[in-house]
């Protein structure tokens, strides 16, 4: 079992999610978050003034996937947010202990999907 | 004569429709993906400033300067000559001529920012300006003159429109079918969408509903009976409109939704519009419970059955709710509530609902047609959609290099 997490620029959303969707991955976590890597802040004009924000705001995707699922949710994840510039994202990839689905009290690679 | 409470009203019920503009933006601003929040406002607020100018440089003198054979202005009111501070001998003859000129600017305002509902999230904002613009001479200043100027020849006919179901909500609405159809649909919105920031949306609402006293109440152009009428009208249409649709959808989708219920006030309102100043209090009711159901099964089965993507429902709404108040005043129009107007079928009359029928109709043809060339000259000339990458980004910042709201302070 492993966890997935990537960040992705936020107007890749969607078409991440197409693209899990046809991977049959469909269960996921999304948060809004903020962050700085290497790429630059953007740029934003508040009545003519340039301001730079160095933390751009990012949607981080954390999906929980049994082994056999890994590569193709990696694979899908790469399409959506792969653009080819430098602020794609990145992807981490954590083994995993345990799952528990709280409702049956299931636990391991059962509870997961 | 200067009638002083005349002038009053009529200075309280043109900045009540103002009002109605950024009212509008929030109605609209709270329904789409929070991305794009701030190109809603601006395309709203812009439209306030680009169209008033219009409006007092060429525009007032289009739709009502001296008649041309019944179909425009001609162009002697230009940059307001002859539009000074004494009445009108053919419009609101109590008032400043330059008030009427000024109600009815409001009007050529929030015309075309109805229109905004159906192109959100997805318009390119140079080519939503020049047509909007294009769309305020081409197509709302003539009709404008043909329904209500002196001249006009739907005016000739005998054609009522009191506060503007056809010149406004019929115009707009059909406007906003077509170009959905032209432009397409908005990336990203396969599954249902639930709106960013309901609140915005009721808090539009309620404001609407406000503005909508000045709006139909001062298209009385007095502190008269009508406007009192027109009053009790609108609040009574608005309220059989919400309840009507809250109770379909209460039975339909199983809960009564707060979305829900505001489209049906805005359904009443719009449907009471051409009628308000001509009808009687339970005319008004039928009005606005026939538009709440009507409009109801439009948004609900005929949209999505035809598949166009009218964003926010312009055309379901102001369109099907403009086309119910215009006929249904050539039903239920009676001198009894307004001498200067006419009765309908109801009270005996059934020429008026011919005139109906017909500015109906002559309203969906011109500005139909109309919106299909001039969108085809704007998306030729500067492209009418942005890329889909910009979409995605949201117009915000690929339109305007703002965003609306920040994750954290």
């Amino acid at each position: 079992m492993k966890y997935v997490i990537a960040i992705i620029k936020p107007h890749c959303l969607e078409i991440v999610k197409e693209e899990l969707e046809k991977a049959e991955v469909h269960l996921m976590t999304v948060v809004d978050v903020i962050g700085c890597g290497r790429q630059k802040g953007v740029t934003e004009v508040y009545r003519g003034v340039k301001e730079v924000n160095d933390l751009r705001r990012k949607i981080k995707i954390e999906i929980a996937v049994n082994d056999e699922f890994l590569e193709k949710t990696v694979q899908a994840i790469i399409n959506g947010a792969g653009e080819g510039e430098i602020g794609d994202g990145k992807i981490f990839i954590f083994n995993m202990l345990d799952c528990i689905r709280i409702r049956t009290q299931e636990r391991g690679e059962i509870a997961i999907g | 004569m200067i009638n002083a409470a005349d002038t009053v009203w009529m200075l309280i019920a043109t900045a009540l429709v103002m009002v109605m503009v950024p009212t509008l933006a929030f109605f609209y601003g709270g329904l789409v993906r929070k991305k794009n929040i701030l190109s809603v406002l601006m395309q709203c607020m812009v439209l306030l400033c680009a169209i008033s100018l219009f409006w007092v440089l060429i525009g007032y003198s289009l739709a009502f300067g001296p008649d041309q054979k019944g179909l425009i202005g001609n162009l002697s009111w230009v940059g307001l000559s002859s539009v000074g501070l004494n009445p009108s001998p053919d419009y609101a003859s109590t008032i400043p001529h330059q008030l009427f000129m000024a109600f009815q600017m409001m009007f050529a305002i929030i015309t075309p920012a109805l229109i905004v509902g159906t192109f959100v999230e997805r318009i390119k904002f140079s080519g939503f300006l020049i047509f909007s613009l294009l769309w305020s001479a081409f197509i709302y200043c003539p009709l404008a003159h043909w329904i209500w100027a002196k001249g006009g020849w739907l005016a000739e006919m005998g054609a009522l429109d009191f506060a503007g179901g056809a010149v406004i909500h019929i115009s707009a609405g059909i406007a906003a079918l077509v170009f959905a159809i032209l432009l397409g649909k908005r990336c990203g919105i396969q599954h249902h969408r639930s709106p960013h920031n309901l609140p915005f949306a009721v808090l539009g609402t309620g404001f609407l509903w406000f503005g909508w006293f000045g709006f139909n109440a001062g298209s009385a152009g007095a502190a008269n009976t009508v406007a009192v009428a027109a009053f009790v009208n609108t609040n009574t249409a608005a309220a059989a409109g919400g309840i009507m649709w809250m109770l379909l959808d209460w039975k339909r989708n199983e809960v009564p939704t707060m979305l829900g219920l505001a489209t049906g006030i805005i359904a009443g309102l719009a449907a009471v519009t051409p009628g308000a100043g001509y009808l009687s209090p339970l005319s008004a009711l039928i009005i606005g419970v026939i538009s709440g159901t009507v409009c109801f099964f439009f948004v609900e089965k005929i949209k999505v059955k035809f598949g166009y993507d009218d964003s926010l429902d312009v055309f379901g709404v102001h369109g099907v709710a403009g086309i119910i108040g215009i006929i249904g005043v050539g039903f239920l129009a009676t001198k009894k509530i307004n001498p200067d107007g006419a009765n309908g079928l109801f009270y005996g009359n059934i020429n008026q609902l011919w005139v109906q029928l017909l500015t109906a109709l002559v309203t969906i043809l011109f500005a139909g047609l109309g919106t299909y060339l001039l969108y085809k000259i704007v998306d030729k000339i500067v492209g009418m959609r942005v890329e889909e990458r910009e979409e995605y980004i949201g117009l915000d910042l690929s339109q305007h290099h703002e965003t609306g709201y920040t994750l954290i302070d």
